[in-house]
């Protein structure tokens, strides 16, 4: 497939000689007008590649901070629809970081395939990730992404061993994602000995750029994470501020203020 | 599934019944799922296990369970003869335990240390705690505090084994979000954990290895039929939520085509208000705790809330196998209310002697509408999944009694 903005970005990174700061927040909390500034405001505070979840009722791969953003956007009206209006807008003032929608399969389903892929790029996705897609259902949504452009980009897991691995790399593009953790989004830090660990066997078998998230909440821990991998995804922590947030004016704020500190921990560290 | 001269052969080898099925999960749990698959089809080929789960089903389950000629019932629809399959008289009072019994030889066998499962009703959560404590096993339960709520007896019965019972707060808090809970609960503790899902749903081989271990169940009515009869019933019967009890009677005969079969899914408050738990006649295909299936879902695609009286079948989908049946036409699914399953349950009760699950009263049900126009020759076999005693509290509160 040819060159998204994830490629172009990660590219301009590795010139750059640093890890790329990829956040996650979720479509429409608290409501689509406050997530939209939010999105908006991310590359600013120094989003690389920004993730936005698309609120699924039954997210069973989500901890409670992730859930609960799910069921704010949902009630304040969310849908598919909605979710990719908040790109197109999105698109209009930003025409180069890289939006990679992440969520469940069945709103796609719903909405059908087809359609999605079609009205996805022309909102100006440039990738997906689909938990409950694993590579035996390629055929679902993967090949057809590939085939429109769009980047599906896979979760590799620590469970994930040296039989299962060339499946998961198999049609995965863009970036590697690296589950830190077995376990749900939001839970415990990381060891980063274990992910080096990971990582080194993982890159014995693509050169792809690898992501590492679940359980970083701190520049510092992102930091550690940015020393390893070739970027270091922060969702939970990021979509608290916008749950604990008084008003849609401080759930902006507040939520641009962490992403801010840990973009300075993750541009802290260089790698030439 | 190309060739049509048998209903029986599903799945195919990635998991599809026709359209639905799959392994649609976590990659997490991708490779444990795999080595499941493996697991399951070694020990089928076991006839050490295979023996092993015979002799349990004998002397600790109390199978073969009796296939009962209801008389009274018979007489008071004045048509067809009715015989009850009594599962009720399994212990742990349900069909349940078939299930867990051969998923808990199947975790021994996998080398795991501790047990999960989701639980509506209560009934598979008492069964799995039942064998996890046979086997000596931790187990924790994951149940919607709302059916914690309803089904106080179970809760209690499930601690008494030792298992730890998980209120599950989270969504409608009922049986879609045990589910959800468990699957995180798996998630974050791959490596040791099996989990024992209590129906004919979830990511292949769970489908099809819930429904060989409640297999039992049909090939038992089959031989007592024939003993009893010395035919095959006409017609059979069975509520479905997730499907288990249904399929495991259903499928030693979907290849006899003068057998019909009915499957009655709960229809609350009436399949035309939104409370209801009819996913195959209510529903549309999408993909949920693993599977693609017949869903409760809005136009966004987003899982709606089902509503039923008994807490066994108040889940927005269905066994995949159940619906590629429901879509070839070989199973006839019909639906009950609320109100149609309390009467059935009253009259099990006063004719029978015998208090059925609310879930089962879903298929009694069924059989005011069909058995009286019936001929006296006619054979109808109820699934009588399981029996009511966990549900006299939801049964006073609906008929106005304190107790």
């Amino acid at each position: 497939m040819s060159e998204t903005r994830i490629d172009r970005r990660f590219a301009a990174l590795k010139e750059e000689g640093r890890a790329a700061f990829v956040t996650f927040v979720m479509a429409g909390d608290p409501d689509l007008e406050t997530s939209l500034d939010i999105i908006k405001g991310l590359p600013g505070a120094g989003a690389d590649i920004i993730e936005v979840g698309m609120p699924f009722t039954d997210p069973m791969a989500d901890g409670p901070a992730i859930q609960q953003a799910g069921l704010r956007a949902l009630a304040a009206g969310t849908t598919l629809t909605r979710t990719l209006d908040l790109i197109r807008t999105f698109r209009e003032g930003d025409n180069d970081t890289p939006i990679v929608l992440m969520g469940y399969y069945n709103p796609i389903y719903a909405y059908g395939v087809e359609r999605f892929l079609k009205d996805g790029k022309a909102a100006g996705i440039d990738g997906l990730i689909i938990v409950d897609l694993p590579s035996e259902e390629d055929e679902e949504l993967c090949l057809p992404a590939l085939e429109a452009g769009v980047n599906f980009i896979r979760l590799t897991t620590p469970t994930t061993d040296e039989k299962r691995l060339p499946a998961v790399l198999k049609n995965t593009s863009g970036f590697l994602y690296y589950v830190s953790i077995a376990g749900t989004t939001g839970a415990a830090a990381p060891e980063p000995a274990d992910v080096a660990k990971s990582l080194e066997r993982i890159r014995a078998a693509t050169d792809m750029p690898i992501a590492v998230g679940f359980g970083i909440r701190t520049p510092e821990q992102a930091a550690a994470i940015a020393e390893i991998a070739d970027g270091a995804v922060v969702g939970s922590a990021l979509v608290e501020r916008v749950g604990n947030a008084s008003s849609r004016q401080e759930a902006v704020r507040s939520t641009l203020a962490l992403a801010s500190d840990l973009s300075a921990g993750i541009r802290s560290v260089t790698k030439k | 599934m190309s060739q049509l001269n048998t209903y029986r052969a599903g799945p195919d080898e990635t998991g599809h019944f026709g359209l639905f099925g799959g392994q649609f999960v976590a990659e997490t749990l991708m490779p444990l799922i795999l080595e499941l698959d493996e697991a399951y089809e070694s020990s089928k080929k076991d006839p050490e296990f295979a023996k092993q789960l015979k002799g349990l089903l004998k002397h600790y389950v109390g199978r073969e369970s009796p296939l009962y000629f209801a008389e009274r019932l018979t007489d008071h629809f004045g048509g067809a003869k009715i015989y009850l399959k009594r599962e009720d008289l399994n212990h742990t009072g349900a069909h349940k335990i078939n299930n867990c019994m051969g998923q808990i030889l199947l975790a021994l066998k996998m080398g795991k240390k501790r047990i999960i499962a989701e639980t509506g009703a209560g009934q598979h959560g008492v069964a799995t705690a039942t064998v996890a404590a046979r086997f000596g096993l931790p187990c924790a339960i994951y149940m919607g505090e709302t059916d914690i709520e309803r089904q106080k007896p179970n809760v209690f019965r499930m601690k008494l084994m030792g298992a730890e019972v998980v209120p599950v707060t989270s969504g409608s808090r009922t049986l879609k979000d045990a589910m959800n809970e468990a699957l995180r609960d798996w998630v974050t503790n791959v490596k040791d954990t099996f989990y024992i899902i209590g129906t004919v749903a979830g990511p292949h081989p769970y489908p099809a290895l819930v429904r060989d271990f409640q297999n039992v169940i049909g090939e038992e009515v089959r031989r007592q039929i024939m003993e009893a009869e010395g035919r095959l019933p006409d017609t059979l019967l069975a509520c479905i939520g997730g499907g288990s009890n249904a399929m495991g009677l259903f499928h030693p005969f979907l290849d006899d085509e003068n057998v019909d079969i009915v499957g009655v899914e709960a229809a609350g408050h009436g399949i035309d208000t939104d409370q209801h738990a009819a996913s195959l006649k209510g529903g549309r295909p999408g993909v949920l705790h693993g599977n693609r299936t017949y869903l409760l879902q809005d136009d966004d695609g987003q899982i709606i809330e089902a509503h039923s009286i008994s807490a066994g079948l108040d889940y927005p989908g269905i066994g995949p196998e159940h619906a590629w049946l429901n879509d070839v036409g070989r199973v006839n699914y019909v639906n009950a209310t609320d109100d149609e399953a309390m009467e059935a349950f009253q009259l099990c009760c006063k004719l029978e002697g015998i208090i059925p699950a609310l879930e089962t009263s879903h298929a009694l049900a069924h059989l005011k509408k069909i058995a009286p126009d019936l001929p006296k020759d006619h054979i109808i076999v109820v699934n009588l999944s399981g029996r009511g005693d966990k549900d006299i509290f939801t049964v006073a509160d609906a008929l106005g009694v304190e107790l």
